[in-house]
């Protein structure tokens, strides 16, 4: 198991673990959503190919309400 | 803008806003309704087609199936105007703008707001201009929000913002126009749109900034706080639409005395 930060939340989870699959367990797999790992966006289209790793801090944003 | 588009937005009278043209002059937030169908029900009644969102963290586990703001609004049918409100450094409205154009699949128009102080919502001046100088740089489509200066829109408009938003009053303080010397200084020299962003508390409000000569009013709590947030919406899309007309037709100068209406001849007494 490894540990992140996920939304400001620490989290362990399978080493190995793709993006898209962290996006799935989180039920995101069909959402619009963007993400930022340490900082940098992974493009939608690398979210199969990025792997997770140990200490890695995961935003995951979406649009809401707002002015 | 191509000639085509140019001679087309003039007959129509449309908003052009980076090369794109607009019917409405309206543009609403999403914030503080009641729920998401209030929100798609208050938007179509104002009759808004471009509308801002924010762009905020997701809740973990929560309410993993409940309907999401872009399934009610969808970017097929409305342009997203992603906003960074909430930012208090030109750093993370940057950070914002970035992930809103990867959320929206490379979508470049964005609303740039970057705040001061927490109790007047104000923005920082200095880091919103910090800020629209990277954003202009990666190629984002900046309309900026910012104070009533009509310097500051001028140097906004030189980095290459796409629209200048001045404030009316405070966000959500529903005051009105506070300075309408500045908000005409600021229309009179702009060579791309000014719209008005933020104070607008009631339809005369959004009429007088039209009449002023603004391109266009961006409101939220005016609409979204109203104990009617549907009848408001619709009301601001009329005093809009009216504050619009009124500006084109000329209005009369102002003068002192009276003027009568009725033929001065003929009159039996």
């Amino acid at each position: 198991m490894i540990t992140i930060v996920l939304n400001g939340q620490s989290r362990t989870c399978a080493a190995g673990h793709t993006l898209a699959a962290l996006l799935e367990d989180a039920g995101y797999a069909q959402r619009r959503v963007a993400v930022e790992i340490n900082r940098e966006i992974v493009p939608k289209s690398e979210h199969a190919q990025r792997e997770i790793h140990d200490g890695d801090r995961i935003e995951i944003v979406h649009a809401l309400g707002g002015g | 803008m191509n000639a085509q588009l140019q001679s087309l937005s003039a007959a129509n009278d449309a908003l052009v806003i980076a090369g794109r043209a607009y019917h409405s002059r309206l543009l609403t937030g999403t914030g503080k309704y009641k729920d998401l169908e209030e929100t798609r029900r208050a938007t179509e009644a104002a009759g808004a087609q471009i509308v801002t969102v924010a762009i905020r963290r997701t809740n973990i586990g929560q309410n993993r199936d409940e309907p999401n703001l872009l399934d009610v609004l969808p970017p097929e049918k409305y342009t997203i105007l992603p906003n960074t409100a909430g930012c208090y450094t030109a750093e993370d409205a940057v950070r914002t703008c970035r992930l809103a154009r990867e959320l929206l699949d490379g979508h470049s128009l964005v609303k740039l707001e970057v705040l001061g102080d927490k109790k007047t919502l104000y923005p920082d001046v200095v880091q919103t201009l910090k800020a629209a100088q990277t954003l202009v740089a990666e190629k984002f489509e900046v309309m900026v929000y910012t104070s009533d200066d009509p310097i500051l829109a001028r140097q906004l408009e030189q980095i290459g913002c796409v629209a200048i938003m001045p404030l009316a009053a405070p966000i959500g303080s529903g005051l009105g126009i506070q300075n309408r010397w500045n908000i005409l200084e600021i229309v009179e020299n702009a060579n791309v749109p000014v719209l008005v962003d933020a104070g607008v508390g009631t339809a005369s409000d959004a009429a007088i900034a039209m009449e002023l000569g603004c391109d266009g009013v961006l409101m939220n709590t005016a609409i979204a706080g109203a104990k009617d947030p549907v009848l408001m919406a619709k009301a601001m899309r009329k005093a809009v639409e009216a504050g619009r007309d009124a500006f084109r037709a000329g209005r009369i100068p102002r003068k002192r005395y009276a003027s009568a209406s009725s033929p001065l001849d003929g009159t039996i007494a």
